[in-house]
């Protein structure tokens, strides 16, 4: 198991640095240094601002100066478009909105998502079954940028029971709509998942012994089939989170809430690199922590991953 | 001779009973039949057809050009840009007093051609990187699957866009972009069905008599893998026209005056509180309906090619 683990630890620290490295690669190859603008600076001014932003550095040093300040110091630098604010700045206004709908959503997601699951696997062929098939196929083709208009549309424009829009500290008015059009998709694909894996392990043979020795169905719904169920879903949050996050920007945009995600579409307009790439690299590692997270937990429950 | 005065009918008749007799049922048209059978694909494959016919011949009937600008439309959309036959804007006009039917169109043709291009892409290199990591083993293959875990677990919507910003917006980087990511799925499938054909009997004998390995794995082992990778390619179809969407949904995708669904769906959905709901209401029946086609056919696919599911 430690080797295990020291070997999923040993695969994701490269890949934290893979990814800094190509941002910051991809950045330097941009034509045009970020403050090249229509009206050329004068060539003195040009020159302090480089200094300023350590840009009249060669490569190498640039690189393991970002590197270095990023994993030592968690500072991604300064902005190059808001003079009074720095990449950390940006992340600790945008991150926190993010962190509290996507957490809700991925909660929202997995809860629903298992029970529909579950139950429509219980009650194989009944109702229930073809509502929950019925969800999870229909929402395949509503992802997150379809659903927040038709949310909106709905609930703010038709019915005006909801804001359609805003954030206001995360009241849970504001938080409704971003959480359901985030987590929807998702929400469908966990149930499926989970429906067809406990389909398959109702059917196994130690269900049956458990059937036959008389234990009353909640116990070995509970006790004996929800363990083995879980393992697809478990390796589906992986891609799940990886989802929601990327999701996020749209929910960001579409919602203004105000999430990092909407900081880094501006940026994106305004090539302001360094906010792109501090936010890339802080979701690279986000993610990639949780797959780690994701694996070990994988192996801690299915004895048989142990390599 | 009178017996059989006709010898063409003869042998005819025989090559029918020749073919009815010897020739099996062949794995394809097993599969062909089985898709068939499904009513969900059937009805997947049609819709299908439909828009494709829609995306590439649609524009013929429109009446405008899908960027011509009608001036005395703007700010008067809600009111005189309506959908309607007499004016020849089937679907209306958008804010900018588009027709929306040939913006519809032409979205929809550059959706389909992004999803079928990375689709494409994702087959072709995703196949031979599969093939190659799971025939060679060994070493080879632990650094080329390594390398996959790696590029998957970056988050590449994120890296996509700072690609975007990087090198420019245009419809060719978001074509590369695309194609960078969609094949590493596509190789893990390859490489595993690779690994269970490459111990099958006529590898070794092809091994045996000195093939070199790069013809065995072309010759012998893609072609084995090719109904796993056409329900895999049909599959992927859909996810690239989401992200192509995802992408111009935000703006930083496709440019103006070209347009896909996913910009469509933008413009829609800011326009929506003004009273032109089918701004956003056909672009979006049109993306949802290409989607369930794609999955369906996929579905349908997997249940006929699939040897697992049999």
């Amino acid at each position: 198991m430690l080797n295990y683990v020291l070997r999923r630890v040993a695969i994701a620290i490269p890949t934290i640095l893979l990814l800094v490295v190509i941002s910051f690669v991809l950045m330097y190859a941009a034509p045009g240094g970020p403050f090249n603008s229509d009206r050329p600076l004068p060539a003195q001014v040009m020159a302090n601002i480089e200094a300023r932003y350590g840009l009249d550095q060669p490569y190498w040093k640039q690189m393991t100066t970002y590197i270095w300040n990023v994993v030592v110091h968690f500072d991604f630098g300064p902005s190059f478009q808001y003079r009074d604010r720095t990449v950390n700045d940006v992340i600790a206004q945008g991150f926190p909105v993010t962190l509290t709908y996507g957490f809700w959503s991925f909660i929202v997601a997995l809860v629903v998502g298992v029970a529909l699951g579950a139950a429509a696997a219980i009650r194989h062929n009944s109702w229930l079954d073809y509502l929950a098939v019925g969800i999870s196929i229909g929402a395949q083709v509503l992802p997150n940028f379809v659903m927040a208009p038709i949310l909106v549309l709905v609930f703010t424009l038709w019915l005006g029971w909801l804001p359609g829009g805003g954030w206001q500290g995360g009241q849970i008015e504001y938080l409704i709509l971003p959480v359901i059009a985030l987590s929807t998709s998702y929400m469908a694909s966990i149930a499926r998942i989970t429906r067809s894996s406990m389909l398959e392990v109702l059917n196994a043979g130690f269900i049956r012994t458990a059937r036959a020795k008389g234990l009353p169905t909640s116990r070995i719904i509970w006790k004996h089939a929800m363990k083995p169920t879980m393992l697809p879903v478990l390796s589906y949050l992986g891609p799940a989170f990886v989802g929601m996050i990327t999701g996020s920007v749209i929910i960001d945009v579409f919602f203004s809430t105000g999430g990092i995600g909407q900081f880094f579409v501006n940026s994106a307009f305004n090539r302001d690199y360094s906010v792109i790439m501090g936010i890339t690299i802080l979701v690279g590692v986000l993610t990639v922590t949780f797959n780690l997270v994701v694996d070990l937990l994988y192996a801690w429950i299915d004895p048989k991953i142990r390599y | 001779m009178s017996l059989n005065p006709d010898p063409g009918t003869a042998d005819r008749l025989l090559e029918a009973q020749a073919a009815a007799d010897v020739k099996g049922r062949s794995l394809w048209k097993d599969a062909r039949q089985r898709f068939m059978r499904n009513r969900a694909a059937t009805a997947g494959l049609v819709a299908l057809v439909l828009i494709c016919i829609f995306a590439f011949f649609g524009g013929f009937i429109a009446q405008y050009e899908p960027d011509y600008v009608d001036f005395s439309l703007i700010g008067a959309n809600a009111s005189q840009g309506v959908p309607s036959i007499e004016t020849g804007h089937y679907f209306g006009t958008d804010s900018s007093g588009r027709d929306l039917y040939a913006r519809t169109v032409q979205g929809t043709r550059i959706s389909l051609l992004v999803g079928i291009v990375g689709a494409g892409v994702a087959v072709i290199v995703g196949t031979l990187y599969g093939a190659i990591a799971g025939y060679k083993g060994g070493r080879t293959d632990g650094a080329m699957m390594r390398t996959v875990d790696i590029l998957m677990s970056v988050p590449y919507m994120f890296v996509l866009i700072l690609m975007l910003v990087i090198f420019g917006r245009s419809i060719l980087m978001l074509f590369i972009g695309i194609g960078l990511i969609s094949w590493l799925d596509m190789s893990r499938i390859a490489r595993g069905q690779t690994l269970t054909i490459k111990g099958k009997e006529f590898v070794e004998a092809a091994h045996a008599t000195g093939v070199r390995p790069m013809t065995i794995i072309l010759r012998h082992i893609v072609p084995n893998l090719l109904g796993l990778v056409i329900v895999y390619a049909t599959l992927l179809v859909p996810q690239m026209i989401i992200t192509e969407s995802f992408i111009s949904f935000l703006g930083l995708g496709i440019q103006e005056p070209n347009t896909s669904l996913g910009a469509l769906i933008s413009n829609g959905a800011s326009n929506m509180q003004y009273g032109v709901i089918w701004q956003l209401a056909f672009p979006l029946f049109f993306f949802v309906v290409t989607l369930f086609a794609f999955f369906f056919v996929g579905d349908g696919l997997r249940d006929a090619l699939d040897p697992k599911d049999r």
